[in-house]
């Protein structure tokens, strides 16, 4: 508590966030480095949900769902658009680029290093034995992730069709994904056009 | 080194088609980097995609190891700033711009329309991998029973991942 009292008072730089913010770069990068580290098992959000809001008071949750809704909806994972955002939120650029740099550091130094290993003793039988195990039940996981996301955001049978015209795109008509995301993407958005009365993000 | 060039163009490629999550752009990984590029095969990306679901932080990281695998080091570096930088760039201009947007109509379209077509990305790239992970009985069994005990109870994925592997040692 007193540390952000205190860095509030020392203004390490020019910002270029419109509100004054509690926390230096240096805290931005080492909140995002933790976060980075101990964020077991995807789920990052809820991690850094507990990270930025209840640890630190960096942001309140309504702010937090607003740049969360930012991160969805544009390419890139969530983790590093939260951390772009939040960063640039709080300190301005020098922000964002301690928060991505802090996110992505411990799991880049660890991929890089399981890849090494990977290379020399990954055709070892007991490593292929262990690795089978662990991509079928990557394919749970990812499988119980559409379902979550599916559960929430699909309401309308024109959703399924989407879903549907997407995988089929992709997996049988072998059209690129770029292809597939630009056409069915422009489709469903002219779908639930302005002033049509299909959308459910009224909420927003 | 001659490769540093390509690293950098696939990435930054496929960091676009991460709508929704990084599996979206898996089908295009496969092909880019197994098909076109041979810097690994179709097995060893799987594996390198399922071992990255287990590091912590975002889980797209497994691109250091294809990096380091097609140019050293320095592809390592290049995977991650073409991964990484465009659409952090596009980020950032779009967050500083939000509050403008938030008036715009479209900008609601533009959620409800790409909210379906992010979760077809997913199951598309699911899809995929899975012709490479899901290769007979006994690991349908595990990929199906990960499913079941992730929707019913409230468990780390990792520790389920984990048990995976304890699973596939035994069962060797």
């Amino acid at each position: 508590m007193n540390e952000i009292t205190n860095t509030s008072t020392t203004q390490m730089m020019p910002t270029s966030s419109p509100v004054a913010s509690p926390a230096t770069v240096l805290q931005i990068f080492l909140e995002f480095l933790l976060i980075g580290a101990t964020s077991f098992g995807g789920g990052v959000v809820a991690y850094l949900r507990n990270g930025l809001i209840t640890k630190r008071g960096w942001l309140d949750d309504k702010s937090f769902v607003e740049l969360l809704s930012i991160s969805q909806s544009l390419p890139g994972l969530n983790s590093t658009n939260m951390a772009i955002l939040v960063g640039d939120k709080l300190r301005g650029l020098s922000g964002a680029l301690a928060g991505i740099v802090g996110m992505c550091l411990p799991g880049g130094l660890l991929m890089f290093a399981v890849g090494m290993v990977y290379r020399q003793h990954g055709d070892h039988p007991l490593a292929t034995a262990a690795l089978k195990g662990v991509a079928a039940a990557a394919v749970g996981l990812i499988l119980a992730t559409a379902v979550q996301l599916g559960k929430k955001s699909l309401e309308h049978v024109a959703d399924a069709v989407f879903v549907l015209a997407t995988i089929i795109g992709v997996n049988r008509l072998h059209f690129s994904v770029l292809t597939v995301l630009l056409v069915v993407g422009i489709i469903a958005t002219f779908w639930y056009r302005p002033g049509v009365e299909r959308k459910r993000s009224a909420s927003s | 080194m001659k490769e540093l060039p390509a690293v950098f163009r696939v990435f930054a490629y496929l960091s676009l088609l991460t709508v929704g999550g990084g599996m979206a752009a898996f089908p295009e990984m496969k092909i880019l980097t197994v098909e076109v590029h041979h810097w690994l095969t179709f097995p060893q990306l799987v594996h390198l995609y399922s071992v990255g679901q287990m590091a912590p932080g975002p889980n797209m990281m497994m691109i250091v190891s294809i990096g380091e695998w097609a140019a050293g080091i320095l592809g390592a570096i290049v995977a991650v700033f073409a991964f990484f930088g465009p659409t952090s760039l596009l980020t950032l201009l779009v967050g500083r711009l939000w509050n403008r947007l938030v008036s715009w109509p479209w900008r609601n379209s533009i959620q409800d329309g790409l909210a379906p077509v992010s979760i077809g990305l997913l199951l598309a790239g699911c899809f995929t991998f899975a012709r490479g992970a899901v290769t007979g009985f006994d690991t349908a069994a595990i990929a199906v029973g990960t499913l079941l005990i992730l929707l019913r109870y409230k468990v780390n994925p990792a520790l389920l991942v984990l048990a995976a592997a304890i699973i596939g040692v035994l069962s060797f």
